[in-house]
């Protein structure tokens, strides 16, 4: 009952969503007041209906009712609840009512807090996302129900993925997709004022908080997925340039880049027509990471289940979806009036560089992505691209973004002083000349991507703690003074040496897990030792234990450091009770400087194990950066100009901005 | 002028959905790669042998007979895992097993087969990876099937399992020798 219940919400959601679709639009344009008013309540319905689907199919699957057809597919009744739950979303139907839910929680929160909006821009705006409601809920009512039933029920399901069961996926879909379609209310605010055929600072003021929004939660998705592919994939390797990894890193690629430009336009009513580009390519690339996932015609370990009829509709939706609005853009978005002038070398010149930094490497992402695509559909032949290829094109451009973002939020508005900026910096080359050489030093036999990396690294790092210090002015004062002028500093300048701050952090991780990470691998019999990097991985034992629902084979391994205890590490070998293959669970004991990695492969059959040790240097750097990142997008988020209602206070704002 | 700069994203959009509407044609079957090789002459293998002092492996010496040549890296950690099936396929099938080192050292492809012993009747160096090229392998392990008339008949990408050789290469090995 329940389900057929959920089955029916989706189609009242689908009438609500034509409802918001058609009548704000008409009345936007007609000047109908009560058809504009009427976007608000259908958004907060359409987003009831879909809320009340989402959770009758989290019911199904908490319940292990397996007459619905997706729950005997992803879901067994000994899974544990959690690893449930999170089967709703470990599937393509019940991933695709996450996404539809997500796009409607946007919904419904622009029509509950845009209560400043223009009226007609929010109609508009509620109206295009109405649109895309409709898209995706024809789609999933048309070839992919979630609430399909199963006659005669099944007694027992067939399990979710193992790989799946890990806490990290629970959370990476969810918060992955908040960033996703998060990026679809920029996209409509962006749609809507190509109609108007305006766009001013208040615009872009509007836009900024959803985009940082979405920004911040699409870092800590990919950074999610990373930790997780790093903790259960057993390869010790935390990104792997994978056609649906680079999927989701292209709207995080060119949606920064939008945060950026949009900053401008708040600023300085400048880049206009491109910050609207951007708005539309964001959430573009986010629907083409959707396609590239459900449709199957890559391959690529995260790939759904596949069906052609799915791949052509998803298609259409996004040809539609992005090529009128860009036919719209061609129309309308050379008759925007520009804004602001600014000489070449000024705050503004060097976000213009790092949107055309970034953008070149969102293509060359894109480029690698559907290269081996599109040479084998010309040619026939099968190739995939891989690591080295992204060095060569991503990295390239990577460096120069990287030394620029230290120098950028030194220049001012209008006109910004190089010299002047390099100055404040020498600190910051001192350090990273030193870091790099130092690299050199410890490792001159790796590649020369380290000292590089590092480079670029500690310059960002020093940089960005040098313009903090001079912004607060740390050394002019007595403590109380400066103590006042960092709590007036807005919150949006916290939030951007945060992210950068992160970044860099992140970036010396990376650079460190890439460079310098080293394996061993044998076959060991218990009570024999592996060397790696001056550690000795004993192994003390093989025992079979059982967990909730799999078995398995966890070795235990004592490390240690010229003969010093250094940690117990438990890797198992898992087998889950329906699916044949077995998993690996490795076993990491994360240090400031490194990680030490284990893992148990096979037995040998003669009372040996095949193991396999990794050292990651920094490697938990990459993590650590990435929430400092995460974190610096919520400060920023937190500032007072975009808390809904708050007062403004000009005087006091205007004065720390001083 | 100004306004085509306006039209180049469409049009990029426009090249791209057109190439994923061609790369949707259900018929593109993306899991199965495909062997150009299979029922065609195998390439010429002429590698110097691993096993120091032996002589050169050539497909020639097998003429007559079925064999399976396999494709194996003392790096690969899978090669390490279907292993001690390839000594299955000898054994229960009575083909012999022809190994090629690809793109390794001669001297850790035989610590290799010391360490996890030698299921080949013979085996070359393919240190520069020509020969892999030439069968068209995306990675090693990878397993053909080459029969007696030197025509390839089979090809297994990827380590074998227990359930592959069971349910794949042991019914090719049937088709061949019928």
């Amino acid at each position: 009952m329940i389900p057929e219940l959920g089955h029916y919400a989706l189609v009242l959601a689908l009438v609500m969503a034509l409802a918001q679709a058609s009548l704000p639009m008409v009345g936007a344009a007609r000047g109908i007041r009560p058809w504009m008013q009427l976007a608000k309540p259908a958004a907060l319905a359409q987003f009831a209906f879909v809320a009340f689907a989402f959770l009758a199919l989290m019911q199904a699957f908490a319940s292990s009712d397996f007459s619905v057809a997706i729950v005997t597919q992803h879901s067994h009744s000994e899974q544990p609840l959690i690893y449930r739950l999170s089967a709703t979303w470990g599937n393509h139907e019940g991933s695709l009512l996450l996404w539809v839910l997500i796009l409607t929680i946007f919904g419904a929160l622009v029509a509950l807090f845009g209560e400043n909006l223009p009226p007609r821009l929010k109609a508009r705006t509620l109206s295009i996302q109405a649109m895309i409601s409709v898209g995706f809920l024809l789609f999933m009512l048309l070839t992919s129900n979630p609430f399909a039933r199963l006659n005669p029920a099944p007694v027992e399901g067939d399990e979710l993925n193992p790989l799946l069961q890990d806490p990290g996926l629970a959370m990476h879909p969810p918060m992955l997709y908040l960033g996703y379609v998060g990026f679809s209310i920029v996209f409509s605010f962006a749609v809507a004022a190509l109609i108007d055929g305006k766009v001013d600072a208040a615009w872009a003021r509007w836009v900024r908080p959803w985009c940082l929004l979405s920004w911040t939660t699409l870092t800590g998705g990919i950074v999610l997925g990373s930790w997780w592919a790093y903790n259960e994939l057993g390869w010790g390797g935390w990104w792997f340039w994978d056609p649906v990894e680079n999927a989701s890193f292209m709207p995080w690629l060119i949606g920064t880049a939008l945060l950026h430009s949009a900053l401008v336009v708040e600023k300085r009513d400048a880049l206009k027509s491109w910050t609207l580009l951007l708005s539309i390519l964001t959430f573009g690339f986010s629907l083409l990471g959707t396609f590239l996932v459900r449709s199957g015609i890559i391959t690529s370990v995260h790939s759904f289940a596949t069906d052609p009829t799915r791949g052509v509709f998803i298609l259409a939706l996004l040809a539609i979806a992005i090529g009128v609005p860009l036919a719209l853009y061609a129309l309308r978005a050379p008759t925007l009036r520009g804004g602001g002038l600014f000489a070449p070398l000024s705050r503004e010149g060097a976000l213009v560089m790092n949107n055309l930094l970034l953008a070149v490497m969102t293509a060359s992402v894109l480029f690698g992505t559907l290269y081996p695509l599109m040479l084998e559909l010309t040619t026939g032949n099968t190739i995939s691209v891989g690591g080295p290829f992204y060095m060569a094109t991503f990295g390239i451009f990577a460096l120069p973004l990287l030394i620029l973002m230290a120098i950028g939020p030194f220049m001012g508005w209008k006109r910004g002083d190089v010299r002047g900026a390099l100055q404040r910096l020498i600190a910051a080359g001192i350090c990273a000349l030193g870091a790099a050489i130092i690299a050199v030093w410890i490792r001159s036999d790796g590649p020369l991507l380290a000292p590089l990396g590092i480079l670029v690294g500690v310059w960002l790092l020093v940089g960005t703690v040098i313009e903090f210090m001079e912004r607060i002015r740390l050394f002019e004062g007595n403590p109380a003074r400066i103590w006042n002028r960092a709590r007036h500093m807005p919150r949006a300048a916290y939030g951007m040496s945060l992210a950068h701050f992160g970044l860099a952090v992140a970036v010396i991780g990376m650079t460190g897990a890439a460079a310098w990470k080293t394996e061993n691998l044998t076959v060991l019999q218990p009570g024999q030792t592996l060397t790696l990097q001056g550690y000795d991985f004993k192994l003390e034992s093989v025992q079979g234990i059982r967990g909730e629902n799999y078995l398995a084979d966890q070795a235990h391994f004592v490390v240690s450091r010229d003969g010093d205890f250094v940690a117990d590490l438990y890797p198992e070998r898992r087998q889950y009770l329906v699916q044949p293959m077995p998993t690996t669970e490795a076993a990491i004991r994360s240090m400031p400087l490194a990680d030490l990695y284990a893992v148990i492969g096979e037995p040998d059959g003669k009372g040996g194990w095949i193991v396999r040790v990794y050292h990651e240097p920094l490697v938990g750097w990459i993590w650590f950066g990435a929430l400092i990142m995460v974190a610096g997008g919520l400060t920023s988020l937190s500032d007072r100009r975009y808390r809904v209602g708050a007062p403004v206070r000009a005087g006091a704002a205007q004065a720390a901005k001083a | 002028m100004r306004r085509l700069v306006f039209l180049l994203p469409i049009a990029i959009v426009a090249i791209l959905v057109a190439i994923f509407w061609v790369g949707l044609d259900p018929e593109r079957d993306k899991s199965v790669l495909p062997s150009a090789l299979v029922g065609k002459t195998a390439p010429v293998v002429d590698l110097p042998g691993l096993a120091d002092g032996a002589q050169r492996l050539t497909l020639g010496q097998f003429k007559g007979q079925l064999v399976a040549i396999n494709f194996f890296a003392s790096w690969c950690l899978p090669c390490r895992a279907e292993h001690p099936l390839l000594e299955q396929i000898t054994a229960e099938f009575g083909v012999p097993v022809i190994g090629v080192a690809w793109k390794d050292k001669p001297e850790a492809s035989r610590a290799f087969l010391q360490e996890l012993g030698d299921p080949y009747v013979a085996t070359g160096a393919d240190r520069n990876g020509r020969t892999g090229i030439d069968f068209g392998i995306t990675g090693v392990p990878e397993t053909f099937l080459v029969g007696a008339d030197g025509t390839v008949l089979y090809r297994f990408a990827g380590p074998l399992s227990p359930e592959g050789l069971r349910n794949e290469l042991a019914p090719a090995i049937a088709e061949a020798k019928q």
